[in-house]
């Protein structure tokens, strides 16, 4: 099948006279896990809107599975999750999947199942009121999958989690990719994202500023790798004189190289033998290469 | 598309039971009706009419404010609290229309206080009854006031709905209701009250009055329901004009349901231009 889950071509979005989303284009193949990454007012929102049709586009166009936005056939191929949603306290877990699962058109009664699934089926008779953030979260990600969508869009859905619950969270992502099913996730941190997605895609204000693979995003980043090395009693100066680094204090030294450059710095550093005592390597991290890419190096995100 | 009106409306019950809020709507209604009936019935003898009869019109008085009341503190949060929660979005991102999802909530909510006025002024009916205080008459009048108490209840719903989606956050909403119904059923009164007696050439009393009174779904409600009483000598006030109506007071009836067509109409309007 070569029908695309989600068509955006040149999507732009005016709020106020500003930009908000900004001629963004990309494309998701089915059975795709992507990541949309931005931080707080970068578009995320603004383009979900536009996806199910609660928002038109004011140039560009979307398509979702060939429908339009909006239209009864791409609502049902489109599961959401929106940021911070608080189901009615008084309801309990299973009643408000039963909710939804009608309101889809779907039987009721897969309700009970996919609440085992998601690690809520003790907590089925329980009130919303008394779940815990990492509850309610599985239990909005149950309500989108209670039907057999082919789109998967989940906006900020492991935000205020805590780690063993992103984690669990994640695993149910896999889960419903492994369905076949499309999911298209935000957030405002890539750490968060790490391994968990096919694709990444890097919103700043408004504009697509990357679509690539982790792997291909941190080699085009091109950030230096940073090298600490300690030398032994009085050779930080020597040290910081034949590799040409920065000396730190009395003992370190610290020198930045490209990655492609790695192993000939590290030889050059063993060749000094006696004077080190200790090298330390250390890759960008996935918050560096965001940065870069969202283009605020240095100042706060 | 019913089904999904229905599960709007399923969803709207639960909470309304849930919450307690059926139970408390039915015990004030009780309350206040079973003191109506057993204090008003002390001069019912010298005046030779039944005593539930006595009892409906005091009830209809009784429902002209409590009924609004309760119609509007349901109806607030429908769109503005979906809105405040984040599950609105939910929702318009399944297979639904704006105008079923709002027909399902109007739905389960009028479910709401029908229970509520069946279950409240149900315990006073049962009350006279047992004490030999209604006649089978008397039983119609009193099923009359709780259908056309419903109605009212709906007039409001709708009109909450408007003021609910008009505000789209909560709070805003429930003052607003708050002031809608000071408006509509203290102040009204008082205003056309004022002007009635203020003026002297007679025109307001004779083109204006009858249709200012019907335009305003709880005068319709307690114009229709005295003088389908025969009682409105009994109550007094404003009742009293009904004979000099140029209209039948049927057509009372009639203006509450074009009120209700019109402010679902509008109600509805104003959500399909929501963002959730």
């Amino acid at each position: 099948m070569t029908q695309r889950a989600l068509e955006l071509a040149e999507v732009t979005k005016i709020f106020d006279r500003r930009a908000a989303v900004d001629g963004v284009s990309f494309q998701l193949a089915a059975g795709e896990r992507v990541a949309l990454l931005g931080h707080n007012g970068a578009g995320k929102t603004t383009l979900f809107k536009m996806i199910l049709g609660f928002l038109k586009p004011d140039h560009g166009s979307v398509s979702v599975l060939g429908a339009a936005p909006g239209s009864n056939a791409a609502r049902r191929a489109i599961a959401y999750l929106p940021e911070a949603v608080a189901f009615h306290n008084a309801l309990t877990g299973e009643e408000v999947l039963r909710f939804y699962a009608r309101l889809k058109g779907e039987d009721p009664a897969k309700s009970a199942a996919l609440l085992e699934d998601v690690g809520l089926g003790a907590a089925a008779r329980r009130r919303v009121g008394a779940y815990s953030k990492g509850m309610r979260q599985r239990l909005g990600l149950a309500q989108a999958l209670i039907s057999p969508a082919s789109l998967v869009l989940l906006d900020e859905p492991t935000s205020g989690l805590d780690p063993i619950s992103r984690q669990n969270f994640y695993d149910l992502v896999e889960k419903v990719a492994a369905r076949g099913a499309t999911v298209l996730l935000s957030s405002h941190a890539l750490t968060e994202v790490e391994a968990r997605t096919d694709r990444i895609l890097i919103l700043s204000a408004g504009k697509l500023v990357a679509d690539n693979t982790l792997a291909r995003l941190r080699a085009d980043a091109q950030l230096p790798i940073r090298l600490r090395v300690q030398g032994n009693d009085g050779a930080a100066g020597e040290i910081a004189a034949r590799l040409g680094g920065t000396q730190v204090n009395g003992r370190s030294v610290e020198l930045f190289c490209d990655p492609a450059d790695k192993v000939a710095r590290l030889a050059a550093i063993a060749e000094l033998g006696p004077l080190v005592a200790d090298i330390d390597v250390t890759l960008p991290s996935l918050d560096d290469v965001y940065r870069h890419f969202s283009g605020d190096e240095g100042a706060e995100g | 598309m019913l089904i999904r009106i229905l599960t709007i409306a399923g969803q709207e019950m639960r909470i309304g039971l849930r919450n307690r809020w059926i139970l408390l709507a039915a015990v004030i209604l009780a309350l206040f009706s079973l003191s109506l009936a057993l204090l008003g019935s002390a001069p019912a003898g010298t005046l030779g009419v039944d005593r539930m009869t006595v009892t409906v019109a005091s009830l209809s008085s009784l429902s002209v404010y409590l009924v609004p009341l309760i119609a509007l503190l349901l109806a607030f949060d429908a769109v503005a609290g979906e809105i405040d929660r984040g599950t609105l979005q939910l929702i318009f991102s399944c297979p639904i229309s704006r105008g079923e999802f709002l027909f399902g909530k109007a739905l389960g909510h009028f479910a709401v206080i029908v229970l509520a006025l069946g279950g409240g002024y149900g315990v006073t009916a049962v009350l006279l009854l047992a004490t030999g205080g209604g006649s089978q008459a008397a039983l119609i009048d009193f099923a009359r006031l709780v259908a056309t108490s419903a109605l009212l209840g709906l007039a409001f719903l709708a009109l909450g709905y408007v003021l609910s989606a008009a505000a789209r956050h909560t709070s805003t909403a429930a003052a607003l209701s708050i002031g809608i119904w000071l408006l509509m059923v203290v102040l009204y009164d008082l205003a056309l009250l004022g002007v009635l007696v203020s003026e002297t050439s007679g025109f307001f009393a004779a083109r204006i009055l009858p249709f200012a009174i019907i335009a305003n779904p709880a005068d319709a409600f307690r114009l229709f329901n005295l003088n389908a009483l025969g009682a409105s000598d009994l109550v007094g006030g404003m009742a009293g004009i009904a004979e000099a109506l140029p209209y039948p007071p049927a057509v009372a009836l009639l203006s509450i349901g074009i009120f209700i067509v019109l402010a679902l109409a509008l109600a509805v309007v104003l959500v399909r231009r929501i963002t959730p």
